[in-house]
């Protein structure tokens, strides 16, 4: 079953994040999941002064600066796992690095779950 | 055959096996609501056909044949034919050979139950998604017993089962290490189907309450995890205050607190089958905290024996308490054994650190610190704090012997688990 990883930090985290360690520990990480065999994708995100907020309404283009609503955590990064089900989801969620400072979402990606289905009952 | 008789055959079918016939279909397809549908589809059919046909030989595997070739009519209507299609092989052979099915079917109930009480899954669903799946409770059962609406227990019901199947879930029996706390949360959910059915002794009276239940999860939990004290504990907890059932409330209905009840109106049996299960649960030598619920309580029905309460033993046993499962219930019960024990001041001094909004509106705090003030001998405050109790409470019957307290009439307070 494939998973998101869907990583919120608060705005502060975005402007302080560069340090050395930071980015040795996300590093670890993605190798982590890399030689584990269960990653799929996934990035860190920039920060959300760097996002701009398309739709269309009435058939016409709208794009506004900044991310799509002001909230206390914005989407840091995220990570696409295929794993057998959610407790295994749940153990690489909790390995995150960001995971200890902030929150990390699980959430399965639509329509994969009939597969799980299958290799539970293998 | 009588319609009657075949009704009567399928009601037994759904006390005995419903939960391992769930259980075995919902661990083979990740999917509880769909179990149920295809379940409750088989039970229709057997009521279409038994009276005709006769109930057959092994009316469980019929059910579970009639369930399993629902379930995939199901999956074929949802063409994804292709991905299930190992599943369902394995379903159909694992069906097919059913011989003295009782015997082989595997007993899938305990994945099941580690299921309805995953942490993934809303802690205020995992007890009624619990009696529902194992035991085959009604939702409106349910909802009364938790004194919520049907249809809103009907909503929590449905969308945990979602989460179930939409989440991956898995169906499976945690490891070693993470056992301690994975079986936590299951015995939490089994105590709360307990409680529920406990705190309004009144309506448990009139057949609302789930204690009759909670005990046969109790059971079935032993059975499935006979390692694990634990569960011992927890059943011990369960069978000591069902014990007393019979001496809580005099024939008007008055609330009798526990170290007021007569001794030869508690179930004897009960209590010796309490003993056996904590002494089980001792051997393993892993404490826990319904071990030592069921161990104060084990004191208390000492009393038959002794005529007298060891409070100090009491006390010791919520100071373990406190350690290992802190609760403003825990620290509560430890200042009046302390109290009883003749350490009245340090009692007081423990409630006085507990005052605050975490207590304005708790019940038994009022009541035990009105007992505490009584027994220091500040009668005005006393009555002050048996009042206040008194306006907290929803049962008449421990209204009454709340008032009385304010009266001044003098009694005992243990209040086990009211309120």
């Amino acid at each position: 079953m494939k998973y998101a990883l869907l990583i919120h930090a608060p705005k502060t985290y975005f402007e302080q994040r560069d340090d050395a360690s930071t980015q040795a520990a996300g590093r670890a990480y993605g190798q982590a999941l890399q030689e584990a065999g269960v990653f799929v994708g996934g990035a860190g995100l920039e920060s959300p002064l760097a996002a701009t907020t398309v739709s269309i309404r009435d058939g016409k283009r709208q794009v506004h600066d900044g991310p799509y609503a002001e909230t206390k955590e914005y989407l840091a990064g995220f990570g696409i796992i295929e794993v057998p089900d959610l407790d295994a989801a749940l153990e690489w969620a909790a390995r995150h690095p960001l995971a200890s400072r902030f929150s990390v979402e699980v959430r399965p990606l639509l329509g994969s779950h009939f597969a799980a289905a299958v290799k539970t009952s293998a | 055959m009588s319609d009657e008789v075949a009704r009567t055959a399928i009601e037994a079918v759904v006390r005995e096996s419903y939960g391992r016939l769930i259980a075995f279909l919902a661990a083979r397809s990740g999917d509880v609501a769909g179990a149920e549908d295809a379940l409750s589809e088989a039970f229709l059919g057997a009521l279409r056909t038994w009276p005709d046909e006769g109930v057959p030989e092994k009316p469980e595997a019929w059910l579970l044949h009639a369930a399993r070739n629902r379930m995939i009519d199901d999956v074929r209507h949802r063409q994804v034919r292709q991905r299930v299609r190992p599943w369902l092989e394995q379903l159909v052979a694992e069906t097919a050979a059913s011989g003295a099915w009782r015997e082989e079917l595997p007993d899938e109930r305990l994945k099941l139950l580690f299921v309805c009480a995953h942490p993934a899954i809303d802690p205020v669903a995992r007890t009624p998604l619990m009696l529902q799946t194992v035991l085959g409770l009604e939702t409106a059962r349910i909802a009364s017993a938790f004194l919520v609406s049907p249809a809103a227990m009907e909503k929590r019901l449905v969308r945990a089962k979602a989460k179930i199947r939409t989440a991956g879930i898995p169906f499976r029996v945690p490891e070693p290490a993470e056992w301690v706390e994975r079986s936590a949360f299951v015995l939490d959910a089994v105590y709360s189907a307990y409680t529920a059915g406990w705190e309004n002794v009144s309506e448990a009276a009139a057949g609302r309450g789930l204690a009759g239940e909670a005990m046969v999860l109790g059971r079935v939990l032993v059975r499935l995890m006979p390692e694990d004290p634990e569960a011992r504990g927890l059943l011990a907890l369960m069978l000591h205050c069902e014990a007393r059932r019979g001496a809580r409330r005099t024939s008007e209905g008055e609330f009798v607190p526990l170290d007021r009840q007569d001794p030869a109106r508690w179930d004897r049996a009960m209590i010796e089958e309490a003993e056996e299960q904590l002494r089980r649960a001792a051997q393993v030598k892993r404490l826990g905290r319904f071990q030592l619920e069921a161990a104060i309580q084990s004191i208390h029905a000492h009393r038959a024996v002794t005529g007298r309460i060891e409070w100090r033993e009491i006390a010791l046993l919520y100071e373990g308490l406190v350690r290992v499962a802190p609760g403003i219930g825990a620290e509560i019960g430890r200042a009046v054994a302390l109290a009883e024990s003749g350490e009245v001041e340090v009692a007081l001094a423990r409630l006085d650190a507990l005052a605050g909004e975490r207590v304005a509106s708790y019940q038994p705090y009022w009541a035990a610190r009105g007992h505490v003030l009584e027994l220091v001998g500040r009668a005005e405050e006393a009555r002050e704090a048996f009042r206040r109790a008194a306006g907290l409470t929803e049962d008449a019957g421990w209204r009454g012997y709340l008032m009385g307290r304010v009266e001044g009439s003098h009694g005992g307070l243990e209040a086990e688990r009211e309120g």
